[in-house]
């Protein structure tokens, strides 16, 4: 499947980007070029230079280093949402699939209710009572994504339980677990993976917005959401100041979209081979096959 | 078609009711007493508990929420903890500014969105499709914020068009200026929004392209436009609409960011202060309302759709 991903250009950004990402936020760990927080009244707005890559902010502070500083917030986030995401979605799914049938169906039009609440109005929920954090971020995220998970997972699990396969495994004499792990969980697989891929896109974009409002990050964590809201105030003096930070998180949002759609067209077995091979240019999809364009409303 | 619509109905209600439980529950288990918030550090015992009983907060929990909801239907929402001022009227002045700005982002996303992916859509072969498509996916990740800024760097500090920030503070008497203080807020939600729409219309109308249909009207004597107007079109708008469903709660949660950024006195920014104050009778009726509109919307949506896609009223029917 990697080997699939990588074969479209998409794949091969999306891998990139969020490679390259990770690995700045492990370096920022150990090294920046400055002081990310380190004001200097004497060269505010500098522009770039071998000392500052990027220039320098209203405050005087090095904008690499403090970008540099923002990675690890936003990996943070994402992976983090991410994994409650994933967690909160297992079980609302296995709730709804393995319970009782009263269960099974009141779970089910929860999720339909639930689905509906906006990731954004969630998180001023809990700002409201816990006050805003990177936390709030992360908790309202991977709440509202599992609850889109479980509710994307049921269709496909009840789609994969009724197919001809699962029908002759258990035929057969597979149990249930067997069915669970042989045929469940692989073929679900690829659905979660787009999901997840979209929470974490999801994750950063939150960030940046209640950071901006300021319930995200707080004033001593470095991140890309706060580094917008500072230079806002100084848009009508360096209009384009903000051009640093938005095109980053822009940059990761897009890695992770595209790394959904690409997992999603490196697994489909409606693809055949021969596609798989054409699939090319910033539409990763054969436009010849009315099967697979119709994969893109889905999603 | 009768059975759809109860069962919708009774969704909506059942989701209002969730909502409305959901909200007020999460907000009672506030830690820290609210009359002690309200009253401040210099109070003492004995004012924070005259408060609380002013306050109604020593009632029950349960009739606390009976009450919230009973005066939702008289329309009293009851009074600000930190202000003292009347919460249903006030919520409904900054509606008058949040619902405008949602329907122009709206039109704004729809004018941007459509006749883009249906051209995106049609010129697949072409540099113009891939140039299209590309863009939109790179629209679509920017954050609403940073949108802002590039649109008032362009079109308020370097053009000087259009107003960078503010709401002309007699509102809609002054129609014209209102209007003009919307607009850049509305194109900055239109411009993220419609580029996720442009990427459905542009899949949903390739599928289109090649669909038996449209290739048979094409192939008795119709020019491949004429085809893909009258036979194609069509089930893209339905795409489009299912699409919005989802979008329109896009539209108006960016509502609060946006008013933020471009200082306009509406329910998202109003929500963002008082958040700020713990002022929770006004957050949990601001919440309401705002949940409210996107489950009603999503209603909307739906028994639309389904009135008008002959698939589906033919499987109901």
């Amino acid at each position: 499947m990697i080997r699939r991903l990588l074969a479209r250009p998409t794949g091969v950004f999306a891998v990139v980007v969020l490679g390259l990402l990770v690995v700045l936020a492990v370096v920022s760990l150990v090294w920046t070029p400055q002081d990310p927080f380190r004001a200097d009244p004497f060269h505010q707005w500098e522009p770039p230079s071998p000392a500052h890559w990027f220039g320098t902010d209203a405050s005087g502070r090095d904008i690499a280093s403090y970008l540099l500083a923002g990675t690890r917030t936003t990996v943070l986030v994402a992976v983090g949402s991410g994994v409650i995401a994933s967690v909160v979605g297992m079980v609302l799914t296995a709730i709804g699939s393995l319970t009782a049938r009263w269960v099974r169906e009141g779970t089910a039009v929860l999720l339909d209710i639930l689905v509906a609440f906006p990731t954004l109005l969630t998180a001023m929920l809990l700002t409201a009572i816990a006050g805003g954090s990177l936390g709030v971020v992360i908790v309202s995220v991977g709440l509202s994504f599992g609850v889109t998970i479980a509710r994307v997972a049921r269709g496909e699990i009840r789609r994969i339980a009724r197919s001809d396969y699962v029908t002759a495994a258990r035929a057969s004499g597979v149990g249930g677990a067997g069915v669970l792990f042989r045929h469940l969980v692989p073929n679900a697989a690829p659905l979660f993976t787009v999901q997840l891929s979209l929470a974490m896109a999801t994750a950063v974009l939150a960030e940046a917005g209640l950071s901006y409002l300021g319930y995200g990050a707080g004033s001593n964590t470095a991140s890309w959401g706060s580094m917008l809201a500072d230079l806002q105030t100084y848009i009508g003096v360096h209009p384009w100041s903000a051009t640093w930070p938005g095109a980053a998180i822009a940059l990761v949002v897009a890695a992770l979209s595209l790394l959904g759609d690409a997992v999603r067209d490196a697994t489909d077995p409606r693809l055949t081979t021969n596609d798989r091979a054409a699939g090319g240019g910033p539409a990763p999809r054969t436009p010849d096959d009315p099967a697979t364009t119709s994969t893109g409303v889905t999603a | 078609m009768t059975r759809f619509l109860i069962g919708r109905v009774l969704l909506l209600v059942v989701g209002l009711l969730v909502a409305s439980v959901i909200i007020f529950a999460t907000l009672r288990v506030l830690p820290g007493d609210v009359a002690q918030i309200v009253a401040g550090t210099q109070a003492s015992p004995a004012q924070v508990a005259e408060l609380r009983q002013q306050l109604g907060l020593d009632r029950p929990v349960v009739v606390q929420y009976l009450d919230w909801i009973g005066g939702l239907f008289r329309g009293d929402l009851g009074r600000s903890l930190v202000t003292d001022g009347r919460v249903a009227p006030e919520i409904a002045q900054k509606l008058s500014v949040t619902l405008p700005l949602a329907a122009m982002s709206l039109v704004a996303a729809l004018v941007i969105g459509v006749p883009l992916g249906v051209l995106a859509a049609v010129l697949r072969r072409r540099p113009g499709g891939a140039v299209i498509a590309f863009v939109a996916q790179a629209v679509a990740a920017i954050p609403i914020v940073w949108a802002g800024m590039l649109l008032v760097a362009l079109f308020a500090v370097t053009l000087h068009w259009l107003p960078t920030q503010g709401f002309p503070l007699d509102g809609w008497d002054e129609p014209g200026r209102a209007f003009a203080a919307l607009v850049l807020p509305a194109l900055t939600i239109g411009a993220v929004e419609g580029a996720v729409i442009l990427r459905f219309t542009r899949s949903a109308t390739l599928g289109v392209l090649d669909a038996d249909h449209v290739r048979t009207a094409a192939a008795i004597g119709l020019t491949r436009t004429q085809a893909l107007v009258k036979h194609g079109l069509p089930s893209v708008a339905l795409t489009v609409l299912a699409v919005l469903g989802v979008q329109i709660a896009g539209l108006l949660v960016g509502a609060v960011v946006v008013e933020q950024l471009f200082s306009l006195p509406g329910v998202g920014r109003m929500l963002v202060t008082d958040v700020g104050r713990r002022d929770i009778t006004k957050v949990q009726s601001e919440l309401l309302v705002l949940t409210g509109l996107v489950l009603l919307v999503g209603f909307a949506v739906d028994v639309v759709h389904r009135t008008l896609d002959p698939r589906q009223r033919e499987v109901s029917e």
